[in-house]
């Protein structure tokens, strides 16, 4: 077992499960069109005045991305315990570690990226500022593999139970705090012309935080659970 | 040493020892309570500003102390059940959660009371409210994900690893959620060249803090005790032991 094979196995599983994402379409779908729906309920709760809706921009994008990204995360362990397939990543002489990085990749990649495409033109329907789309993204795109990560912990030891759906939201939510308030503080920052750098910095912090500790928290809640 | 560990980390002496500890424990409590309760509420004087109402502290400020001690306590268990696979440390998590989420309750509603005559509202989102809420969820979340694992050695490993990762978010949790707004009064006890409370007030607060610290030991031993009764429920000793009460 040489690092070429344990690098082997990396891009095995992530080329499989990016086609098993991108066969099932609708499940590739759902997110997005997820994501759609709770903007379009906060600002049919709001109203459709521009002046309003400026405000909560930032928060109702990112709320949004949370619960979709949550909803999702459901998924990330389920048919793999479904097939037989994580029994055989248990069993596999690699590190799992190795497998489970390449998962959280492959559904960061399935579902993150494109919700990030996606707030874009959100972010236009609800009146975001010009000035406060790029910081939208660059939160988007520091935050939701924070999220994909952390989740993904919970996902592994959640899977498989009785009402897990509902259990998952209600053990990541919390977890997701540090995320929302820095990123939400950054796209307000934006819009109100202020400087932004220190909240990107801290989201790359916990970004960097996450990549170091979660696949490890994953592995090993796969173990406790099945192994 | 570790013959030691073992011997009494293996659940039949815990149970045998534990029992001789809780009666005492308790005694403690009661003693330090009683202390601490006349101190507070008959013999520190009045605060300047806040007038008789402050003296809620008495319940409010180690509620959550205990709040967060207890976390801190979970995730140690989960750690020590994780690394040495200690039994005992499995049951002393499992019964610390719904300690540790009384006790958070009890801080969010003595501080609500508080809060309605001194800032003239229940609830404000507040720094440290919403953390001591979030902290609440942390508790609500570890108990809902034991009763849904149905195997009571995976439930506790499970929750273990929680607690651990709860235990890395909580420092950031609690800072961006400070950073992000707060208005509760800063900490007037930690300074402890010099702090900002007389000490008529502050020795029944300590005396109070460790009368909670007692209660907890003991009522935690307590659930210990029959957490080790369910976990053990096939082992030889506990069938001898419902054997003898039965007669």
């Amino acid at each position: 077992m040489t690092a070429n094979s344990t690098f082997a196995v990396f891009l095995a599983v992530l080329r499989r499960d990016l086609l098993i994402g991108l066969r099932h379409r609708s499940e590739l779908f759902n997110p997005l069109v997820f994501f759609f729906i709770v903007v379009t309920m906060f600002v049919l709760a709001l109203g459709p005045y521009a002046d309003t809706l400026k405000q909560v921009a930032p928060a109702v994008i990112w709320v949004a991305a949370l619960l979709a990204s949550t909803l999702s995360l459901d998924m990330l362990f389920h048919s793999d315990l479904d097939d037989g397939s994580l029994e055989q990543f248990l069993l596999s002489p690699h590190p799992l570690i190795i497998i489970v990085t390449a998962k959280i990749i492959a559904h960061w990649l399935l579902t993150a990226a494109p919700l990030i495409v996606a707030a874009l033109f959100l972010g236009l329907m609800v009146y975001l500022p010009q000035s406060a789309i790029v910081p939208l993204l660059l939160t988007l795109l520091l935050g939701t593999p924070v999220l994909s990560l952390v989740g993904a912990v919970l996902g592994a030891l959640t899977v498989g139970l009785r009402g897990s759906g509902i259990l998952l939201t209600l053990l990541i939510l919390p977890l997701y705090i540090p995320v929302l308030i820095f990123s939400v503080a950054t796209v307000d920052n934006a819009a109100k012309g202020l400087a932004i750098t220190g909240e990107l910095y801290f989201l790359g912090a916990m970004l960097v935080l996450s990549v170091t500790l979660a696949p490890f928290a994953t592995a090993s809640s796969l173990r406790v659970r099945f192994g | 040493m570790f013959e030691y560990f073992y011997k009494y980390g293996s659940p039949r002496h815990f149970y045998d020892l534990s029992k001789m500890f809780v009666p005492w424990l308790g005694g403690i409590c009661l003693i330090l309570l009683i202390a601490g309760l006349t101190g507070g509420l008959l013999f520190a004087p009045p605060d300047y500003q806040q007038g008789e109402s402050f003296r809620i502290i008495y319940v409010h400020v180690p509620s959550a102390w205990m709040s967060l001690f207890i976390y801190v306590v979970m995730a140690s268990a989960g750690a020590i059940s994780l690394v040495w696979k200690v039994k005992v440390a499995d049951a002393l998590a499992r019964a610390s959660a719904p300690l540790g989420a009384s006790f958070t309750f009890l801080a969010l509603a003595t501080g609500s009371l508080w809060g309605k005559p001194m800032w003239g509202t229940w609830w404000v989102w507040d720094a440290r409210l919403t953390s001591e809420l979030i902290l609440l969820f942390l508790y609500l979340g570890y108990m809902a994900l034991q009763t849904a694992i149905d195997d009571r050695r995976t439930a506790a490993r499970a929750g273990a690893i929680l607690s651990l990762v709860g235990v890395v978010n909580i420092p950031i949790i609690h800072y961006s959620v400070e950073w992000w707004h707060t208005l509760h009064q800063g900490p007037t006890i930690t300074k402890l060249d010099a702090p900002s409370i007389h000490p008529s007030m502050l020795v029944p607060l300590l005396i109070m803090a460790f009368a909670f610290m007692f209660y907890y030991a003991a009522v935690v031993l307590l659930r210990a005790r029959y957490e080790i009764l369910e976990n053990e429920r096939n082992s030889a000793w506990v069938y001898e032991l419902t054997e003898q009460r039965k007669g």
